[in-house]
């Protein structure tokens, strides 16, 4: 080839190439493009509800601050999780690579958490567990770029021995879905209703989501112990206070329950679920000043009334504004941002909380009692309580 | 567990048993009559749990949903025999399989499109809510008594049908013989039909009836079908009268397993559809 053909042909691949944005330095990009929010949440399916109020609660606590994050804008980007662990990996993965998310927000299902979870430690990108309470993501699996701001399942369980065992409930009958998380959430029942002298005088269960109850009800009834500890959500929480309440045992066995027994079912179950006793690390009546500054806003924001998913939305922001403001915006200095998140202290309306070694809430977590369709907050069943991270080699 | 709890206990088999038996019928009836395996039935009973929730939002009452939520079943059974299953009767059962899987996903997507993916629940008929005290703890919901009542009612109609009836004469006749009975003069055609719409109806009426005990969800098909070919398998593919027992027999083995062993009560229905099996391979009651 002559000179000036060279010449062309190579000039012509220069430009070619330049204008694809492929030889512009990654930093100059990466500073002036816009934060990249995930958000990998149930849009759809039995926990719809809760996806859409962590979202709420976290756009609210960004829009406090003027929408931005480190003095950035934000960019949204939202998945459907369907609460389907099958498509979990798949999900996140696309939230990673093809929207190149600088935060993952997610998810509500452990299952599906699992899958996130996997690629949060392949791919190193910052993962924010805005509920899903699997015990492994800050325990055995624990890392640095992953944080939680809601609960593990066994926190609610741990304060609930004592305050059975305290009521004069000595003796109690566990029943639950058998999933991960009614089986952690077992584990801190276990612990706690032990420890504090109480026994556990079986342990019933069903395949997770039927809602079958009849015949464990019956065998509940012919125990006869003093009380019924449960975990269970969503739909079938209401139904089984319902059919708790049909076969009459409400009168005569005290129900306790994890908080998601009552949580965005009370209007479901009605009078069924009255005199129900819950321990979590919210209650809607909390009164607090702090509390109802939020509850304020965010009916205004979004003529609803916020629950406990919301209020961990919220958290969720207020961790991440903690973390951008430190670095500045500068969300690639990893260390600087997970140091500045790792000492928050986050001043939520469930009260002030502190962020444990393996980057889950320590918490006073509280008993509500259900009156009138209101989780009613009576006391702090324990203060401070934090999950003991068993197999975790951060700090 | 006392006596008094060991009737209830009873009690609830018997009524998960009666329900099953209404989904196993269908069935077994249409494979017993046709010769059709027909996977799509767990479909009909989630369409008929959707029907119900659906229409009782609509018509504020229960009553006339389900007898509008059968209405619609038989048209729709009717329609399918028409224009598919016809075309499969003497075709090999591994087409029939791909035809009735392929439907399941169709039915399950058209379900998403028309009333989308969240869980319901209906709710039991006033007059219907409340309960009986049985024990001195424990109190039994009207509506399950009443449940039973409907399928034992249905089961018993059922077996009228068949045995006392001269439609029930023509379609023992077109199972026993079809190119016989066609050559004397029966629209053999006509009886399939009916046979079908039947099936499907059976089915749908046990969504119906189920859906203020069992919530309507995504998926309540799937995990029902399984437990209703156990049934139809355990109480030999075509026999009614041994729907019936095997379903009973479920019931039982479901429910005290749930309650004695809860460690392989997942298991114990199959283990002993296997138990069944060994002794009697075509199952309890041959066709």
């Amino acid at each position: 080839m002559t000179t000036r053909r060279i010449v062309l042909t190579r000039s012509a691949a220069v430009i070619g190439a330049a204008s694809t944005g492929l030889l512009l330095p990654e930093l100059a990009r990466a500073q002036s493009d816009k934060v990249r929010v995930g958000f990998m949440l149930p849009y759809t399916g039995t926990f719809a509800q809760l996806g859409v109020a962590i979202e709420n609660g976290f756009r609210m606590a960004l829009n406090e601050q003027g929408g931005k994050l480190g003095g950035r804008e934000v960019e949204y980007f939202k998945v459907d999780d369907e609460s389907n662990p099958a498509k979990g990996i798949e999900n996140a993965t696309r939230l990673v690579q093809r929207d190149k998310v600088d935060v993952l927000v997610g998810t509500v299902h452990s299952g599906v958490q699992m899958g996130i979870h996997k690629v949060a430690r392949d791919t190193g990108v910052l993962n924010l567990i805005p509920n899903a309470g699997v015990h492994v993501a800050t325990r055995a699996q624990c890392a640095p770029n992953v944080f939680r701001t809601s609960f593990t399942n066994s926190q609610p369980t741990l304060a609930l021995g004592k305050a059975m065992v305290a009521n004069g409930h000595k003796k109690a009958v566990w029943i639950t879905w058998n999933y991960a998380a009614g089986d952690e959430a077992f584990e801190g029942f276990e612990q706690s209703y032990t420890a504090a002298g109480g026994t556990i005088m079986k342990k019933l269960g069903l395949p997770f989501p039927n809602v079958e109850f009849q015949a464990l009800l019956t065998e509940i009834a012919s125990l006869k112990p003093d009380a019924v500890a449960c975990f269970f959500a969503g739909g079938g929480a209401a139904k089984f206070m319902s059919d708790y309440a049909a076969a009459g045992l409400n009168k005569t066995i005290q129900l306790y329950g994890s908080g998601f027994l009552t949580e965005g079912v009370l209007e479901a179950a009605g009078p069924a679920a009255n005199g129900v006793l819950t321990t979590m690390h919210y209650g809607d009546s909390l009164n607090t000043p702090r509390d109802k500054q939020f509850r304020l806003e965010y009916a205004k924001a979004f003529r609803l009334q916020p629950d406990v998913y919301a209020v961990q939305g919220y958290d969720t922001g207020l961790l991440l504004i903690k973390g951008a403001n430190a670095v500045k915006g500068d969300l690639n200095s990893k260390k600087a941002l997970y140091a500045a998140m790792e000492g928050a202290t986050i001043d939520s309306p469930r009260g002030k909380w502190t962020m444990s070694k393996a980057h889950n809430p320590i918490q006073d977590i509280y008993m509500r009692k259900v009156e009138n369709k209101e989780n009613k907050v009576i006391g702090i069943a324990q203060k401070a309580v934090a999950d003991p991270a068993t197999g975790c080699r951060m700090g | 567990m006392d006596f008094a709890n060991f009737l209830i206990q009873l009690l609830n088999s018997l009524q998960y048993g009666l329900l099953l038996f209404m989904l196993a019928a269908g069935l077994t009836l249409i494979f017993g009559i046709m010769g059709v395996v027909n996977l799509a039935h767990g479909s009909f009973y989630m369409l008929g749990a959707y029907l119900a929730w659906f229409l009782v939002s609509q018509l504020d009452s229960l009553v006339l949903a389900i007898v509008l939520g059968t209405v619609i079943a038989v048209v729709l059974g009717w329609l399918l025999e028409w224009l598919l299953f016809r075309h499969f009767y003497r075709r090999d059962h591994l087409d029939q399989v791909l035809l009735t899987f392929g439907l399941i996903y169709i039915f399950e997507e058209v379900r998403s499109i028309l009333w989308g993916d969240d869980v319901h629940s209906v709710q039991v008929p006033e007059m219907l809510n409340w309960s009986i005290p049985l024990t001195d703890n424990l109190s039994y919901p009207v509506y399950r008594l009443v449940m039973s009542g409907v399928c034992i009612a249905l089961a018993l109609g059922l077996y009228l049908l068949i045995s006392r009836t001269r439609l029930g004469m023509k379609i023992r006749a077109g199972a026993f013989n079809r190119e016989m009975t066609e050559s004397l003069g029966i629209n053999i055609r006509l009886i399939h039909g009916v046979v079908f719409a039947l099936g499907v109806a059976l089915a749908a009426i046990a969504g119906m009836i189920a859906s203020p005990v069992s919530s309507v969800y995504p998926g309540m098909g799937s995990s029902v079908l399984i437990m209703c070919f156990v049934v139809v398998v355990i109480g030999g593919i075509g026999s009614v009268r041994g729907a019936l027992v095997a379903a009973l027999l479920v019931g039982l083995v479901d429910t005290f397993g749930k309650v004695l062993v809860p460690q392989i009560a997942g298991m114990a229905v199959y283990m002993l559809m296997a138990a069944v099996l060994l002794y009697k391979p075509e199952g309890l009651f041959k066709q």
